[in-house]
């Protein structure tokens, strides 16, 4: 009896033990929307495992298209994506911030969030992010370098944007539509020998002389990865 | 029916007679015999070395690839590199290309450029090489003791060798900036193989005339929270209580010598306007930061931030401090500016007003007792102030911190614990970071606010920081270029020396990275130009906020610079004076018009034409005429990054003629108008 007591302890040890109090409860909608659109954050590049510098906002909106409070919104990802929370309440506002890890391997993660209707109908919002291997982050860095300062109309203190001085406005570096017609033995011809090698703006210069091979390689892997529309097959 | 007789007719029916037992033993036996061999029937990587044949059976290379894979364990032994790694028994093809897409363990490794066969896997990616199970090469068990490194710290692998600012890392890179700028090496040693000891770059101040400078009560206010005095601040927090804070800063005072005090001078608000005008002109912001009236911090971050300076610096101090820094601190970076007395009395009208309400109004602190002067003395022995801080009376504490040359081969038994962390060592080492108080109040570490970013560079940085790193053989290593100092002579060296020339511009490797380097500024430019820039300096470039303070120089010193200049800074590629006349003809100069509008558009970077140029990368070239040597343009020309590696010019690699049409174009370009102005 006294040995059937001791088992009987140690087992509801054990499985308080195994409980862990750090496993988040379930978190129940206090209201439900209609639609779920992106904020901000969508499309970023960071490198592999690393987490992603600005927040993904998403809005749940209600029938009307005004920020709902209160929405139950579910983030699931490809490639390895965690987000921190993974299911959380929007806020006031309607929008839900949430910070996004991205998986080990370079490649494209995709990144789905979810919500559900007052019937319990799903709707979904698709966004993606990039998670950059070697190579391309070699290629970010020399892009930053090299091109961002006609390639980008953004200005920074440190940077300031050529963009809007010259004679053919050059194209985003993740404008998928200009690059992705592009093969890539011509957009290495492009970087490394200019614009004018294939009858383009001489305005585009030839880097050939003073990036490395690898390096212009690094820059196209890095403007295909990042390309928006997508490059190639997903 | 009881145990023991069933236990008694099993016994029998089995080992009953000799025959019996025999049979029985000898099933036994074979029985154990087929263990071995069904046990390396079931071996883990057999099942994936499985899964990837039927993966390729279905694909259209699949026979091409099926001839490329190899069975069995398979091993990359480097004997010289302790590198004995197994991984590629699962990890079948890495580095089949056309497998992009694939999960794993089947991917192909991502382009990198060392080749894996002779490089391994584990000298990266750590793990235990030699192991065949996923948990055991993976993870961390009680037998082995490196776990895989987490995919955001992978840059650590190349900093194990690579201490040369490799460009494809800008984590482990700035990882490093961060460990010298908050000046965690002051009291960690971190020495690389070469020898030498990671210094920091934070230059934190002498406090042997502190009493000189300012009050006890603004002491007692920065320890406790420097962030909170200017959020740019390097220093650490130290998290003292309000008394320990009241007894360091007796102690700081007590030890200041007493030192010779300057004049008061007198301030007035009309000063304090034409101060600030004087502030722009100099240029003070390339180094200083201030908070604008919007809250925003702009200016360098060289410098103390200036925000309130006011309620820190006493102004016959600030005034002493304006007219030659280097009498109070001998190493700061800081410029002899050759203010006269008035605009020193402008300066100081306009910077000592620059000060904060809260306080001193609301710190106030009682004379010290001996006993809290004493006190304050322990404490800063206990926390290493001296390990920044030259003092009087402390030494320079020695191996004050853990030394960190090897931490980032720290094995897990010896990573601390505390709630909430787990207990792998890029976690300990983030935690450690962000709170080192969470290990302990006593723990000696101070706190700096670093962001997550922040964090993870610093991890990054101190992960590459391995055993194997010291070992590795010297044609591996990539060292850190050498630091020399190369330091300027004769009387425009001392002249170079008391206006920090080097703080901004580097010379022969050393200096700063604010300004352009002028190893070769001799060979450049024209003399006149110089020393009418010296003088009078102006930007070349209309985008950079930045510009050089104008320093006040006399006729005879500026002359002296521009002599120097002229003279040591000369490449030996070619000769500045060498001037070939039939090739800078008006005819050749039209040629190099057409060149510079259109094959190789250097407008869309310089500006020569103000009224319709736009590019402005680049200088402007309206004074090119005037300012720069034709050889030099032409050799730019040819090569720019071999005048100046780093550039953001483009190595042309143009063919002679252009480049001697388009030097013709620009020498022709005498133009004193600025763009948007009168020169």
């Amino acid at each position: 009896m006294r040995l059937r007591f001791v088992a009987a302890l140690i087992a509801l040890l054990a499985i308080a033990g195994c409980h862990r109090p750090g496993a988040p409860a379930a978190i129940a909608a206090i209201a439900y929307g209609n639609a779920i659109v992106m904020v901000s954050g969508d499309h970023q590049a960071a490198p592999a495992g690393a987490t992603l510098e600005q927040p993904l906002v998403v809005q749940v909106n209600d029938a009307d298209g005004n920020g709902l409070a209160g929405a139950r919104v579910e983030f699931r990802g490809s490639g390895g994506a965690s987000f921190y929370p993974a299911t959380g309440l929007t806020g006031s506002d309607g929008q839900l911030a949430v910070k996004v890890q991205l998986g080990s391997m370079a490649g494209r993660n995709s990144l789905l969030a979810m919500s559900r209707d007052k019937t319990g109908g799903r709707f979904d919002l698709n966004g993606a992010a990039t998670a950059l291997g070697y190579q391309q982050v070699l290629g970010r860095e020399l892009a930053e370098q090299h091109c961002a300062r006609c390639h980008d109309s953004r200005s920074t203190a440190e940077r300031v944007s050529n963009h809007d001085n010259l004679g053919v406005t050059p194209h985003s570096l993740d404008d998928g539509l200009a690059t992705n017609s592009l093969g890539t033995a011509d957009l290495v011809a492009i970087i490394a020998h200019g614009g004018a090698a294939i009858g383009r703006s001489p305005e585009m210069p030839p880097y050939s002389p003073t990036l490395s091979v690898s390096e212009i390689d690094a820059l196209a892997a890095w403007i295909r990865i990042v390309a928006v529309p997508a490059y190639g097959k997903p | 029916m009881s145990f023991r007789v069933r236990g008694r007719r099993v016994r029998k029916w089995f080992f009953g007679d000799s025959a019996r037992a025999f049979g029985t033993l000898g099933v036994l036996l074979l029985a154990l015999l087929a263990i071995v061999p069904a046990k390396d029937r079931f071996r883990e990587w057999l099942g994936y070395q499985k899964e990837y044949e039927i993966l390729i059976r279905g694909r259209t290379d699949g026979v091409a690839l099926a001839k490329r894979f190899q069975s069995g364990v398979q091993q990359i032994w480097l004997p010289e590199r302790d590198v004995t790694d197994r991984c590629m028994t699962c990890h079948t093809r890495l580095k089949e290309t056309s497998l992009a897409g694939v999960g794993q363990p089947f991917r192909p490794h991502p382009p990198i450029p060392h080749s894996l066969t002779e490089f391994g896997c584990t000298i990266c990616h750590r793990g235990q090489g030699v192991a065949t199970t996923v948990e055991e090469a993976h993870r961390s068990t009680k037998a082995w003791e490196e776990p895989i490194l987490p995919a955001q710290y992978s840059e650590a692998g190349c900093g194990q060798c690579h201490r040369d600012g490799l460009k494809g890392t800008p984590q482990l890179n700035a990882g490093r900036v961060l460990l010298a700028r908050y000046g965690c090496v002051n009291c960690h040693r971190l020495v690389s193989p070469e020898g030498g000891a990671s210094q920091g770059t934070d230059r934190p101040p002498s406090l042997k005339r502190i009493a000189e400078k300012t009050t006890r009560e603004w002491i007692y206010f920065w320890i406790k929270d420097p962030q909170a005095w200017a959020a740019t601040a390097t220093m650490p927090n130290f998290g003292l209580s309000d008394a320990d804070a009241r007894d360091v800063s007796a102690f700081v005072i007590s030890q200041s010598s007493p030192g010779s005090i300057a004049p008061a001078v007198a301030t007035n608000d009309a000063g304090a306007a034409a101060g600030a005008e004087l502030y722009g002109e100099s240029f003070c912001a390339s180094c200083h930061a201030m908070q604008n009236a919007a809250g925003k911090i702009t200016g360098g971050d060289l410098a103390p931030d200036l925000t309130r300076v006011g309620s820190k610096v006493r102004p016959e101090w600030l005034a002493a401090w304006v007219k030659n820094p280097a009498a109070y601190l001998p190493g700061t970076m800081m410029p002899h500016f050759r203010f006269d007395e008035k605009q020193i009395g402008l300066l100081v009208s306009y910077l000592g007003r620059k000060q904060d309400s809260y306080f001193p109004a609301n710190i106030r602190l009682e004379p010290a007792t001996a006993a809290q002067i004493a006190h304050g003395q322990k404490l800063v022995l206990e926390k290493g102030c001296a390990a920044c801080h030259e003092m009087n009376g402390v030494a320079r504490p020695d191996n004050f911190a853990p030394d960190l040359t090897a931490v980032g081969s720290l094995p897990p038994a010896r990573v601390l614990l505390a709630p909430g962390v787990p207990r792998t060592l890029p976690d300990y080492l983030a935690a450690k970071i962000r709170e080192p108080h969470a290990f302990g109040r006593e723990m000696k570490m101070p706190r700096n606010q670093f962001t997550d970013a922040q964090v993870e560079q610093l991890v990054t940085a101190l992960l590459a920081q391995t055993s194997r790193s010291q070992t590795f053989p010297a044609a591996l290593r990539r060292p850190t270029p050498v630091n020399v100092t190369y330091q300027p002579a004769g009387r425009a060296g001392q002249l170079m020396k008391d206006l920090r020339c080097l703080s901004c511009h580097s010379i022969n490797g050393t200096g700063g990275s604010m300004a352009p380097d002028l190893t070769w500024e001799g060979s450049s430019v024209q003399r006149a130009w110089l020393l009418d820039f010296l003088k009078n300096p102006n930007t070349l470039r209309p985008v950079l906020i930045r510009r050089m303070p104008r320093f006040n120089l006399s006729n005879d010193d500026a002359s002296t610079l521009a002599d120097y200049i002229m003279t040591a800074y000369q490449t030996p590629a070619f000769d500045r004076e060498e001037v070939d006349a039939t090739k800078l003809t008006p005819t050749e100069a039209s040629r190099g018009k057409s060149l510079f509008y259109g094959k190789y558009a250097c407008n869309s970077c310089h500006i020569v034409d103000p009224d319709n140029d736009k590019g402005y990368i680049g200088p402007t070239l309206t004074q090119a005429g005037t300012r720069l040597n034709a050889p030099w343009i032409f050799h730019w020309l040819k090569n720019a990054q071999a005048l100046r590696p780093g550039s953001l010019e483009l190595n042309w690699n143009m063919n002679d003629e252009d480049a001697w049409a388009i030097t013709a174009f620009l020498m022709q370009q005498k133009n004193t108008r600025k763009p948007g102005g009168e020169r």
